[in-house]
């Protein structure tokens, strides 16, 4: 055991554990990529608490096979965080998180053929007083743009290993383990010097934060300078506040520069960059680069950004993504309902009948059951989207969509999580991370149901099949509808985008940066990866809640219990679900709907496809998803007490809008309880859209009625 | 002798070095820590499809700023040499 006690004695606190590394580095240069060659499956995916950022670790072994715990940092440009992510690699890294303990050694990684502005981020760490290792990356592409970088030199002047390596190719990861399992590592020694007017008031508060706010004493220089860049370092979550003492010293430098007009935050960044450029006259060779011209990555962009080949080739992207999804979700989907019918066969033959068989049938495997058949399309858009984000066409999207997006208040990034929702919300909703503006997140968020998805589609078909007499509905009729349908819903969402922004989020526009990565080979690999834990992610985190409320419903339309013998339509009439149905008749009197129909919008709000299933309950008939004509025969048949049909082609155009903007889905609201870490907003979104469905349907019914349908 | 212009006022295509940003600027600091500083050279690559955002490359990167932000930027055109 005497190899796993020789470890780091700097920045490792006990000797009898490996030390933990913190991996960091800019967006876009391949650090999951190394995570994931490094640790291989060996991952654990989670959330901060508090925050709703990824928390990624996993376990590198060294050469003598010693586990090396590594903690995948969220991708920063710089420790004066502008978004929840970088607020969390700021916080961890600075031991501010109580969740998390601070490092003993950083990896530090960044794009060698983008060094100048990777090295920013890097100059902040040095700073932090732990052993850092440089691992130079994609040293292949800066060879190819004519970058030769002087390793030993660079490893010189900054006192630190520093490790070429080509992540994606595997290479450089022996070199790089070795260098993490050294028992030592040494302090970084580069130093730099703070320009003059800034000097005093470093030394000041440093002395400040060592003594009054019991800073580490590695650590407390590089919290002085972050406070002075850094305007949102006073309030950090989960973290004690600023003695009254700093913050004191603080604001009397503040005053004095503002009196002498000195800019202390531009001033420290422009001699970071002046001490970076120092540096790279030493390290970087510049020889002509292999190509000539303008690089592969400007010629796929003329295309791709081109004023008319860029809408064909997203529209033909999405078009391809989305024909996708309904083809290539089929196949698992039908496996998947075939598999929960056996699975309920099993466990009603297994079992005496009873209420406990079916709880276990008809509540907790129909209701997850419901749910996991969209698992498919939903794995298959986080397979899209992680396809997108590691290609960098995603950010050409929000490139092109940007202005589209502004006049709604919203930006580029919006895009394809509220594309995505035309699918199913969900992996809409959780892609909604790689907007860096809370606002503008928590909006996408809030709208990103109103696009009709998939679920949808079987309640528009039974819909239109009703609304429509005769035997075969005319292809018109039945596109024209749709068509309206996605219509509705889409500038729903962007009204109430737009409405949002001017209202409830108001908010000064952020300043829109976005970084356009030259176009890479995606790995399948990598995202197949994130496609497995994202769509783990959402099954256990709304995994628990689905599964309650699926149970809740149940027990609604099973008690309580009719009379021995009666038919489940008896059953369905008699329960809690039946009476609730009857409780909010007069609710939904006004849009021409009964409680019949009531009994299925409260039994949907499990998910809006259960409609179609209750309907068939309510009115007894007897049919499943292929032939909807025994269910559309009772539903004709269907008629209000005093002998008026009660599916008039008005009220099923109206129950369609009702579907348009309602609310109707567990797993929806269960995933922006996490999303947004509150009951508040996915309570505000049930109030909101289903009130709108409301307000709209009674416009449509009454304007209906008036006209004489 | 060439002068300042707005940086959403650069040709397509014109190399230029940043000046100066808005003296209340505080928003502009992520620019700046992204290595766009004063006397940084820069070029503006494209526009996006609807004539905003824009695309500039700086240090050997790509980025994108809208029109909106880019007006209150001051470059200097570098004269073609």
């Amino acid at each position: 055991m005497s190899a796993s006690a020789a470890v780091s004695s700097v920045g490792s606190p006990s000797a009898a554990r490996a030390p933990v590394y913190a991996l960091v580095g800019n967006p876009n240069c391949g650090k999951s990529t190394l995570f994931n060659a490094l640790t291989g499956l060996k991952q654990k995916v989670g959330n901060y608490p508090g925050v709703t950022v990824e928390k990624k670790v996993g376990t590198a072994y060294s050469q003598h096979g010693q586990p090396m715990p590594v903690i995948d940092l969220p991708g920063a440009y710089s420790l004066a965080a502008r978004s929840p992510d970088e607020a969390v690699t700021r916080d961890v890294l600075l031991g501010r998180r109580l969740d998390t303990a601070a490092p003993d050694r950083i990896l530090c990684i960044v794009d060698a053929s983008n060094l100048e502005r990777n090295l920013y981020l890097v100059h902040q760490i040095l700073d932090l007083g732990r052993p850092v290792i440089l691992v130079l990356n994609m040293m292949d592409l800066a060879a190819k743009a004519g970058v030769r970088i002087k390793v030993e030199r660079l490893e010189k002047e900054l006192g630190i290993p520093v490790i070429p390596c080509e992540a994606s190719q595997g290479k450089g990861l022996i070199e790089l383990k070795l260098a993490m399992s050294r028992p030592d590592l040494p302090l970084p020694r580069h130093r730099w010097d703070i320009p003059s007017p800034i000097a005093p008031a470093v030394s000041e508060l440093q002395a400040s934060l060592l003594e009054y706010d019991r800073k580490a004493p590695l650590s407390a220089r590089a919290e002085a300078l972050l406070l002075l860049t850094d305007q949102d370092s006073v309030r950090v979550a989960g973290s004690t506040p600023l003695t009254a003492r700093t913050t004191d010293i603080l604001q009397s430098w503040k005053v004095r520069w503002e009196g002498q007009g000195v800019d202390w935050a531009a001033t420290l960044v422009a001699s970071r960059y002046d001490a970076i450029a120092r540096l790279c006259a030493d390290v970087l060779e510049r020889v002509s680069p292999e190509e000539e011209g303008p690089s592969l990555s400007d010629r796929i962009d003329g295309v791709v950004t081109h004023p008319l080949w860029g809408w064909l080739v997203l529209g033909g992207l999405m078009g391809a993504l989305f024909l996708s999804i309904f083809t290539l979700a089929e196949y698992p989907m039908t496996w998947i309902d075939d598999h929960v019918a056996q699975l309920t066969d099993a466990v009603k033959a297994a079992m005496a009948p009873g209420d406990l068989r079916d709880l276990i049938t008809d509540g907790a495997i129909a209701g997850v059951g419901g749910v996991v058949i969209f698992l498919p399309q939903i794995l298959i858009l986080f397979f899209f989207i992680g396809l997108l984000e590691s290609t960098g066409y995603m950010a050409r999207a929000a490139f092109i969509m940007d202005r589209l997006m502004s006049r709604v208040g919203l930006n580029g990034k919006s895009f394809i999580p509220l594309l995505s929702s035309y699918a199913c919300a969900i992996p809409g909703i959780m892609a909604t991370r790689t907007i860096e503006d809370a606002k503008d997140r928590l909006v996408t968020i809030l709208v990103a149901p109103l696009m009709s998805c998939s679920a949808r589609l079987p309640v528009y078909l039974l819909m239109i099949a009703a609304l429509v007499p005769g035997e075969t509905i005319p292809v018109g009729t039945k596109v024209g509808l749709m068509l309206l349908m996605y219509a509705l819903g889409t500038s729903a969402a962007f009204g109430f985008a737009w409405l949002f922004k001017r209202t409830l989020l108001k908010g000064e526009p952020p300043l829109m940066i976005m970084e356009l990565p030259p176009y890479r080979l995606p790995r399948v690999r990598d995202v197949l990866l994130q496609m497995v834990e994202r769509g783990g992610l959402f099954l256990r985190r709304a995994g628990t809640i689905i599964l309650g409320i699926s149970i809740v419903l149940w027990f609604l339309s099973a008690y309580p219990k009719a009379p021995e013998g009666a038919t489940a339509q008896a059953q369905m009439a008699h329960s809690f679900a039946g009476q609730a149905g009857h409780l909010i008749e007069p609710a939904i009197r006004p849009l021409g709907f009964d409680w019949q129909i009531g009994i299925g919008l409260i039994a949907s709000f499990a998910a809006r496809e259960v409609f179609v299933s209750t309907m068939g309950v309510v009115f007894n008939a007897q049919s499943d998803a292929d032939d909807t004509a025994p269910l559309r025969q009772a539903l004709a048949a269907a008629r209000w007490p005093d002998g008026a049909p009660l599916f008039t082609p008005l009220v099923c155009l109206t129950l369609m809008i009702f579907y348009v903007f309602a609310m109707q889905c567990v797993s929806t609201i269960a995933v922006v309880r996490r999303e947004t870490n509150s009951w508040r907003w996915p309570l505000f979104q049930i109030a909101y859209m289903t009130g709108t469905a409301w307000v709209v349907c009674f416009a449509v019914a009454s304007i209906g009625r008036l006209l004489g349908y | 002798m060439s002068q300042t212009i707005a940086l959403s006022q650069l040709d397509l295509g014109r190399q230029a070095t940043l000046r100066s940003y808005p003296p209340a600027g505080a928003a502009f600091l992520r620019l700046r820590e992204m290595g766009l500083l004063p006397g940084t050279r820069l070029t503006l690559v494209r526009t996006a499809p609807l004539g905003d955002p824009l695309e500039i490359e700086v240090r050997g990167y790509r980025l994108s700023l809208r029109r909106a932000d880019a007006d209150s930027i001051l470059v200097e055109p570098v004269s073609p040499a």
